[in-house]
């Protein structure tokens, strides 16, 4: 032991800072985002200039995935439940209480009517691996074709929610006849008016649209 | 290192005689609360998307068996420029409609790209119909108008991009077309001769 003791310094930090730090970011995440809803595929929608936010309720969403397989869904619990109750009824499937509450709390579905009993009866990790190999929803570009599924869940889920938004999800590498029988589809039942998600791009500079949001933002200033 | 030195402020005297003992410091250990904050942090930003997803809006143009030949909108060759989305994110353009299969159009290849790319061929076209329209060879009301045509083997991004390019250069006329075999013989008869020239 030395005779001279040195006046020890203490080597914690002053972690204060630090936490102030933290918990603003932690603040800002929560207020700025929202949950991520849960997709059954993994979708890269290509992106536009266009800035028209997706709506927050009634919308139909229609998922393709890079492989042209269809899913759907609509947003909205009670919808969902009142959803199945009406397919249920239309294609005759017998589903019992506890599938359709399955199908009421789930995400969207990518199976053919007569798969639609079995995967619901499944648990949801039994699901996602289903999601992975199964066919999607059978579509066809004319709306009368018996085997077009998709055409009777659009038809049935505007007679659900007449409001309903039809959005569609599409891949970017999804080839496009996959995408034209979706919108022949949609045609099919004489909807004309539909929304692309897309992801966000910026103006390019020099051109007609990049000149009228230079207008738009310009006159709000004044 | 950082701590700063409390023991001049905190604590209080004990009283006369009794020698001046360890004082405590006032201070909590943060680390565990940072720590926790920044698991939070991370949980959100995995969990959570930051931006809500934008759409686009499309019009398909009404279609209805039933509606009579004299009420459908004509367009004028000089008006019009096809626009046909083929393979491997090729575009392939040209002026007028592509209605008469003995003529066939001069075809151009394009890409989507910054400079000299589809965009400024849609530009040209937009000045061109101007240009008639001063010369009175085209009414005042009549716009330029593009017919898309994704063939079978184009992308949905493709598509996605020539809808873009529209909204982008303001095009008010703008209609996604089901390709021909007339069009697809085009294609082919360029490719063709492309090859040739090679």
């Amino acid at each position: 032991m030395p005779k001279v003791k040195m006046p020890r310094k203490s080597t914690t930090v002053d972690m204060t800072a630090m936490c102030d730090v933290a918990f603003l970011l932690l603040t800002f995440f929560m207020l700025a985002t929202k949950f991520k809803p849960e997709e059954p595929v993994t979708v890269t929608t290509p992106s536009s200039i266009s800035e028209i936010p997706l709506p927050d309720a009634d919308i139909m969403l229609i998922t393709v995935d890079p492989k042209g397989r269809i899913f759907f869904s609509i947003d909205n619990k009670n919808m969902r439940k009142d959803l199945i109750d009406n397919i249920d009824d239309y294609k005759k499937l017998g589903l019992t209480q506890q599938e359709k509450l399955s199908f009421a709390i789930g995400s969207s579905v990518g199976v053919p009517f007569s798969q639609l009993k079995s995967y619901l009866d499944m648990d949801p990790d039994q699901q996602k691996t289903v999601n992975n190999t199964t066919p999607g929803i059978p579509a066809d570009t004319s709306v009368t074709n018996e085997n077009n599924e998709l055409a009777a869940w659009i038809r049935v889920a505007r007679n659900t929610n007449p409001k309903l938004r039809i959005c569609i999800k599409a891949d970017g590498n999804a080839s496009y006849p996959e995408i034209k029988k979706v919108i022949s589809t949609l045609e099919g039942w004489k909807i004309f008016k539909f929304n692309l998600i897309t992801g966000l791009k910026g103006v390019p500079p020099g051109t007609a649209a990049y000149t009228m949001k230079q207008n738009a933002t310009g006159n709000k200033v004044q | 290192m950082a701590e700063m030195d409390t023991s001049s402020q905190g604590g209080h005297k004990k009283g006369p005689g009794v020698k001046k003992g360890k004082k405590q410091s006032t201070r909590v250990d943060l680390t565990p609360m940072v720590d926790l904050g920044f698991l939070l942090i991370t949980f959100f930003m995995f969990t959570t998307t930051l931006s809500k997803p934008k759409t686009m809006q499309i019009n398909m143009p009404y279609k209805d068996e039933n509606i009579k030949e004299d009420e459908q909108t004509k367009l004028k060759a000089s008006q019009s420029m096809t626009v046909l989305l083929s393979k491997s994110h090729r575009i392939y353009y040209y002026q007028g409609i592509g209605d008469d299969p003995t003529k066939p159009p001069e075809l151009k290849v394009t890409y989507f790209k910054q400079k000299d790319g589809i965009r400024d061929a849609i530009i040209a076209k937009l000045k061109d119909v101007e240009a008639l329209k001063a010369q009175g060879v085209l009414q005042p009301k009549d716009q330029a108008a593009i017919l898309i045509k994704p063939d079978t083997n184009s992308t949905y991004s493709d598509l996605v991009n020539m809808l873009d390019e529209m909204s982008i250069n303001d095009v008010k006329v703008y209609a996604i077309v089901d390709i021909s075999q007339v069009d697809r013989d085009f294609i082919t008869a360029t490719e063709q001769a492309n090859v040739g020239a090679q």
